[in-house]
């Protein structure tokens, strides 16, 4: 009752400066809504269509021209993406490690700075130069390798800025206490450093598997396509993964194949989505330190 | 002081980052080199792209072995990409604004974090799967409401005015991309709002400034720089976006938008969708143009992030939110 009543006053009170900033208040709202619906919607869309597609024989048989299941492309986003990280991780984590404790001078400005840029080169890119280096020059031809060096390129910055920025936050007292009992750089950094820091690498880590599930573009040219399953060969011999799935099936004027396309694109957006909200949950745990 | 190997080895994983920069443009550079020779200046000029005639015997230009007719301009390609990324930006821009100021100070602190939420997860939605989205919800809707309702209201303008095609093409196209383009944006922005001290915002209230007052009249102008940085880093973005302009742009050849509802292709597209028919070229000189059209969008994207990443102050901004 009380709102009500008081409703006269308020509109009285309506002032043109009230009034403008009140729309201010309005779009800001209706801009969120604007970004909220369709991601909402996507995830709607993807959902339903997707569940509808699912059957056991997704996950048990290969893909078959346009019909059949997803076995060697879920097996194969996981060999690219794994592949991705084990190449991708150790550089990463070395290029954070060192911008974090030495990166004083002009070069890890530099670095950092280049590292930044290599994050905005379009992936398309970064997919046709290994394609005219590795799958032409070297003789690679669509390979896992290829795939997953192409993969790697994109995603170290993202691990060593991370790592980078979680190290940082190590209070310096603390390696200060363990320098001056003697202890080498390497242990400092090993058994100091990164038992406080942790969380925020992973979450690095983390997110850089998520843009390995979801990506397409670099894949295309460098890891190809396969209707079987990765025979374990490193060169020479292409393998499927999940985003070519949803990009190439949903052109096919058939049932099947949009089916499958969008069984691909919820198997992709879950895991995405979960990897992703872990990292962030991760990021926000409280720390000790 | 002696430098350990430790150090040493991470020295040389670090130098990984601008050996990797290097070597793109260098190998880049290097197998296009004979189409750069061939193309020209007329490469960027050109409005044909055509493989020629590869069944008939290859002749030589300028001592270079190329199909007869071949021809290789990218102009339409350039225009697509650029004119997408700016309708994209154009409405993108005004809603990331009012996105991070609804985030930054419109919203109580204990809901920001859920909504925030949103425009995390918009950010990690794969590239193909805005395209799948696209192709199943936006080309209808566009094709039977948008199109013909903004050619109804806004007809009298050249750019709006009707034939309203397929739903593929342009309007998509921006429509998506602005959608991919929103959390970058947004991200940068809504840093910035946060790191703004606090005296500055009650000097701002202290004058008697309402609350809105204060986001748009006195911290708006604060990251004037930030702002510009986050939308020249949101062009770079949408102008290497793939997939879901593969998707939904039409995958125009040989001629330029003449409205907002007309099939185009983007150099990144481009690349992605030609490579198979580059190939039955047997003097490789089409493989190679693609190459250069790879190197010209490298140049590009690196020149524009360089740039944004000189106003933004850096990349801890735009990824660490």
């Amino acid at each position: 009752m009380q709102s009500i009543i008081s409703l006269p006053v308020r509109l009285q009170r309506l002032n043109p400066r009230r009034l403008v900033s009140l729309m201010g208040w309005i779009l800001c709202g209706i801009a969120f809504l604007l970004v909220a619906i369709p991601l909402l919607d996507i995830l709607y869309v993807i959902i339903k269509d997707g569940l509808a597609a699912f059957s056991v024989d997704l996950f048990t048989q290969v893909t078959n021209g346009i019909s059949g299941g997803l076995l060697n492309a879920i097996t194969g986003t996981l060999v690219l993406t794994a592949g991705a990280l084990i190449i991708g991780t150790p550089i990463g984590v070395a290029a954070g490690v060192y911008l974090s404790e030495f990166g004083h001078g002009g070069f890890s400005k530099i670095v950092r700075f280049l590292g930044d840029v290599l994050t905005g080169v379009p992936s398309i890119v970064l997919g046709y130069f290994s394609y005219v280096t590795m799958v032409v020059t070297l003789g690679w031809q669509f390979s896992v390798l290829a795939g997953t060096i192409t993969l790697a390129m994109m995603i170290v910055p993202y691990i060593a800025r991370f790592t980078e920025l979680s190290l940082l936050q190590v209070r310096h007292e603390l390696r200060e206490a363990g320098y001056a009992l003697g202890t080498s750089e390497i242990r400092v950094v090993a058994r100091i450093v990164f038992p406080i820091a942790w969380p925020g690498v992973l979450t690095g880590i983390l997110l850089s598997m998520a843009i390995s599930v979801g990506e397409t573009a670099p894949l295309i040219y460098t890891a190809g396509w396969s209707n079987y399953l990765w025979n374990g060969h490193l060169i020479r011999e292409p393998i499927g993964y999940l985003t070519y799935v949803i990009w190439s099936f949903i052109n096919q004027p058939f049932e099947s194949a949009h089916a499958l396309a969008f069984a691909a694109a919820f198997l992709v957006i879950v895991a995405v989505l979960l990897i992703n909200t872990g990292a962030r949950l991760l990021l926000k745990r409280p720390r000790n330190f | 002081m002696k430098i350990s190997i430790f150090r040493l080895v991470l020295l040389c994983l670090t130098s990984l980052i601008p050996v990797a920069l290097l070597a793109i443009l260098i190998f880049l550079t290097h197998y296009s080199w004979s189409a750069i020779l061939f193309n020209g200046v007329h490469f960027l000029l050109g409005k044909t792209w055509s493989l020629g005639n590869l069944y008939a015997n290859p002749v030589m230009v300028h001592g270079l072995s190329v199909p007869v007719g071949a021809n290789y301009g990218i102009l339409v390609f350039i225009m697509g990409t650029l004119v997408s990324s700016l309708i994209a930006l154009l409405l993108a821009v005004p809603v990331s604004l009012g996105v991070a100021i609804f985030l930054a100070e419109g919203v109580p602190p204990g809901s920001r974090p859920v909504l925030s939420l949103i425009v995390e997860l918009l950010a990690g939605v794969p590239s193909v799967v805005y395209g799948l989205w696209g192709f199943a919800v936006l080309i209808p809707f566009v094709a039977h409401h948008l199109a013909p309702d903004l050619a109804h209201l806004l007809g009298f303008i050249p750019f709006f005015a009707g034939p309203v095609g397929s739903g593929y093409g342009l309007l998509s196209s921006s429509l998506v991309l602005a959608l991919m383009v929103v959390p970058v944006i947004t991200a940068t922005v809504s840093e910035a709002l946060q790191g703004i001290s606090r005296e500055a915002k009650e000097a701002a209230y202290a004058l008697g400034a309402m609350r809105f007052e204060v986001v748009w009249k006195a911290m708006l102008p604060m990251i004037r720089t930030s702002l510009i940085g986050a939308i020249i880093l949101g062009l770079g973005r949408a102008l290497g976006e793939t997939m879901a302009v593969l998707m939904l742009s039409g995958g125009a050849l040989n001629y330029l938008p003449n409205n907002i509802y007309s099939p185009i292709s983007t150099m990144a597209s481009f690349i992605a969708s030609q490579l198979d028919s580059a190939l039955g070229d047997p003097t490789g000189m089409a493989v190679r143009s693609l190459a250069e059209i790879a190197l010209v969008l490298f140049l590009i994207a690196v020149i524009v992030n360089v740039i944004a990443r000189l106003l933004t102050g850096g990349f801890g901004r735009a990824v660490h939110n």
